[in-house]
């Protein structure tokens, strides 16, 4: 079965600085893969080369078995991959439901149809069905920027799912989030993982978090993977307890 | 053939006044990134300021030098300090229409309180003409020429050769990393600006000679100054400096072989045609991709 | 929006709509001259505010493109005998094709080229306006050029024609709004505030980006075709930069990313000449001090001034009711 997403020998160099050194791994479907390392060890860059946000300097990405390395963001989004940012990005003077149907609307229909047919690319229903889902209800009409960091990861997160993505990348979801908002947090994805049968990338520091949730980690240390496997399996490794200990 | 020849030299004399005037417009935009639509006024002004000074008596030598002075005070730490930092916070556009505003400010300024109609301006190179390789040159497009080199080798062996010109390029490449590695970036920001005034200061003594001084004078200069850094590269200084020179013989090559309706027009299908096939300018280095 | 907030906008709405077409019927023929022309101008602003406030784009064309449909209009008039209307549909065309052959390379650059690009075709187009005067009379102008007859009217009298210049203006701002309300609006909004995560949900930001200028660019044009008939002369010396950057400062006055901002922009660049004439030559001066410290305090102009107002009170009313909703939840039994 071909892989959601395989990322070969991907290289990104800034100058002289190799930031990331060769890095290839295979994301099967309905899997929820965790990226760990310490902190710069190419984490980020990783997943900007994948996403397109920057162009890797060597190496493929395919995405259900087609190239998509080097494509822009828009395009791979169209092609059913989406992500979430480690520094909030709502769109604060919009509505919780408005920043759902922007989430939504490029995937529905066509430019024209985009222009001449109705206000919320009639994705109204699905925009509520998704607020019920993130538990954000009371908020629907309120401006996002009103909303309480928590609130706003949660929409973050939901925005991304809008297109009804095979594929999330989420950057940090957990990052400055109180406990008892991340334990729903945890609990959302994990059902929509289940339900839609999506797959996710997790890039994470909260351990607790990674552990939990995914059924593979990937540990990353000075641009290179440095293991992969199950998250018991990883946490007794010797080498990735020396990469966190060593810094 | 002859008549080329001419035509070239005087083509390089301007063009090396525009290099000027793109150089110090690019490097504000690598350090700060203040896009400044009032340039072409930043070269009209100092002659005013010149010719202001020679009214209540001064004599030419010390109205250039006072001249300077208020350029590098007024266009240099009064712009960054005036406009530039306050702006700089809401972003790239805010800013840059706020020049546009400064651009008329400068020029109703100086019609209403100087004059509307142009003002001869003393040139400080002697008139006359030269004879090289058989070919008469003039005094004047040579010397120019000559200057405005001068100031550019200078300018470059500045940036290259010394440390501060090496902290200078590390601010303009990247401020955020060029701070980690402490550089004072506010002393280059404030240093790029104090060049960019001198520079056009000198341009403005070398070119107001030849084109009179008027208040309109600064639209022609800005739009060649903007053309001459986007086609040469407008990452690099030295694309600047291309791009100025070659604006400048284009210029005066179009002037004597294209009707004089659209002479005017060749530069800006130039630019368009350099934007189309190769958006970082002749010599400009591919931008990275920010999405 | 409180329902008492809602009902008040409306009722303003309906005022000023009634004031616009009572009061001038007082007014006299300069005084209509005046009107028209802000509605004109509003018209063109509008579109560049579409390309500015919207899109985020600097467009220093917007001044060429009324002349393109001042003189397709002046032109088809006069030396063809045609309708204003097909005037219209070639002005519409020409611009939005202008804008697409213009803003597609520009665009696709991370760097400000529009600006730069808009420049150059600004001082062209002027070029081509005074240079090709087998079509455009050169500098000798095109005069004459009649007022057209709407749905049986005559519009030759300076009132009819004002009353047709507000209702081109009414159809164009509910055409606008349409726009603003669309996916494509929310995609506007989405590439101005924020570009990468806009891009991140499959919005091709480069394509609305160059809808958006060529639309803006387009409704240009339809400004140009009320204005040759508002004048009834034209000739290439109002098309040149001053008029682009005189539409620029328009919308950023107003309120760039304002729907009603244009409409504010216009009325205060139209009107403040006749204010300030006691001031003769330093009136453009004082307007660029002016603009210069409106930008420095607010980069979106008055009506954002008064839309940082508005949510102020609204934040500071919202973490009252939280205050509120907290004291009672932590003095509940």
């Amino acid at each position: 079965m071909t892989a959601v997403l395989e990322v070969s020998s991907i290289k990104k160099s800034f100058g002289g600085i190799k930031a990331v050194d060769g890095v290839s791994f295979d994301v099967q479907e309905g899997e929820i893969l965790g990226l760990i390392g310490p902190n710069g060890c190419g984490k980020s860059t990783l997943f900007n080369c994948i996403l397109g946000q920057l162009t890797p300097t060597g190496g493929e990405v395919k995405v259900d078995g087609k190239v998509v390395t080097g494509l822009r963001p828009s395009e791979l989004n169209r092609l059913g991959v989406s992500r979430t940012f480690q520094l909030l990005q709502v769109f604060p003077k919009l509505s919780v439901r408005e920043n759902l149907i922007l989430a939504g609307q490029e995937h529905q229909g066509n430019m024209v149809s985009r222009l001449f047919g109705p206000s919320d690319a009639g994705l109204s229903a699905a925009a509520d069905q998704m607020i019920g889902f993130f538990k954000l209800d009371h908020l629907a009409t309120e401006a996002a920027g009103g909303l309480s960091y928590g609130q706003q990861k949660l929409l973050d997160a939901a925005m991304a799912f809008m297109g009804g993505p095979r594929l999330v990348l989420l950057d940090e979801p957990a990052g400055g989030v109180n406990l008892t908002m991340l334990g729903d947090l945890k609990e959302r994805l994990a059902a929509i993982n289940r339900e839609k049968r999506a797959t996710f990338v997790v890039i994470e520091h909260n351990m607790e978090f990674v552990m939990s949730l995914c059924t593979r980690v990937m540990v990353m240390a000075e641009g290179k993977l440095l293991a992969m496997g199950t998250p018991s399996e990883v946490r007794a490794n010797p080498a990735v307890i020396e990469a966190y200990l060593g810094h | 053939m002859s008549n080329l020849l001419d035509l070239l030299v005087a083509g390089l004399a301007t063009g090396a006044i525009y290099a000027l005037v793109a150089v110090g417009f690019t490097l504000l935009w690598q350090t700060s990134q203040t896009i400044n639509f009032a340039q072409g006024e930043f070269v009209m002004l100092p002659a005013f300021l010149m010719l202001a000074v020679m009214h209540v008596g001064a004599p030419f030598w010390l109205a250039i030098i006072l001249g300077i002075l208020l350029s590098l005070l007024l266009l240099g730490l009064g712009f960054k300090l005036l406009l530039v930092d306050p702006m700089l916070r809401h972003g790239v556009l805010p800013l840059a229409i706020a020049t546009m505003a400064l651009a008329i400010g400068m020029k109703e300024a100086v019609k209403q309180f100087f004059s509307a109609e142009a003002s001869p301006f003393p040139s400080i190179v002697p008139a006359g003409d030269v004879s090289i390789l058989g070919r008469v040159v003039s005094l004047q497009s040579l010397s120019v020429l000559a200057l405005a080199i001068a100031v550019v080798v200078g300018l470059t062996a500045l940036l290259n050769r010394t440390s501060i010109g090496h902290q200078m390029q590390a601010t303009a490449q990247n401020p955020t990393v060029a701070r980690i590695i402490g550089v004072p970036v506010e002393r280059m920001i404030l240093l790029t600006f104090l060049i960019n005034a001198f520079l056009v200061a000198l341009a403005s003594l070398l070119i107001t000679p030849i084109y009179l001084a008027k208040f309109s004078s600064g639209e022609v200069l800005g739009q060649a100054a903007f053309i001459a850094a986007i086609v040469g590269g407008f990452n690099q200084v030295r694309g600047a400096i291309a791009g100025g020179l070659l604006i400048g013989v284009v210029d005066n090559l179009s002037a004597a072989y294209v009707s004089t309706q659209y002479r005017a027009a060749v530069p800006l299908i130039l630019l368009i045609v350099i934007i189309l096939f190769r958006p970082q300018g002749l010599l400009g280095r591919p931008e990275e991709r920010t999405v | 929006m409180t329902a008492t907030g809602k009902y008040l906008r409306i009722a303003l709405g309906v005022v000023v709509i009634a004031a616009l077409i009572i009061v001038p019927m007082n007014f006299n023929r300069y005084g209509l001259f005046i009107l028209s022309q802000w509605a004109v101008m509003t018209i063109a602003a509008m579109g560049l505010n579409l390309t500015l406030g919207y899109a985020g784009q600097v467009s220093l064309a917007q001044g060429a493109f009324v002349g393109i449909g001042a003189y397709a209009a002046a032109i088809m008039t006069t030396q063809g005998g045609m309708p204003l209307i097909a005037a219209l549909g070639v002005a519409i065309v020409l611009c939005f094709a202008i804008g697409w052959i213009l803003g597609y390379p520009a665009l696709r650059v991370q760097h400000h080229y529009l600006a730069f690009v808009t420049l150059a075709f600004s001082t062209l187009a002027f070029l081509v306006f005074r240079n090709e005067d087998w079509l455009t009379k050169g500098i000798y102008g095109i005069s004459n050029i009649p007022r057209p007859n709407v749905l049986g009217f005559a519009t030759n009298r300076p009132l009819p024609f004002y009353y047709f210049c507000l209702g081109s203006l009414a159809l164009v701002s509910l055409a606008v709004w349409w726009l603003i309300r669309s996916p494509w609006g929310r995609a506007f909004v989405a590439l101005r505030e924020n570009p990468v995560r806009a891009l991140s949900l499959g919005i091709d930001t480069r394509r609305y980006t160059l809808m958006a200028f060529a639309i803006g660019s387009a409704l240009g044009g339809v400004a140009g075709t009320l204005y040759a008939p508002l004048t009834q002369y034209i000739d290439p010396v109002p098309f040149n930069l001053s008029l682009s950057l005189d539409l620029l400062m328009m919308v950023i006055v107003g309120g760039s990313g304002f729907f009603f901002g244009p409409f504010l922009g216009a009325m205060i660049a139209v009107l403040l000449p006749e204010w300030l004439r006691f001031t003769q030559g330093y009136y453009l001066m004082l307007y660029a001090v002016a603009v210069m410290l409106l930008l420095i305090y607010s980069p979106t102009g008055i009506l954002g001034i008064l839309d940082r107002y508005l949510a102020e009170r609204r934040t500071k009313a919202a973490s009252a009711l939280r205050a509120v909703a907290k004291s009672r939840l932590e003095t509940a039994p």
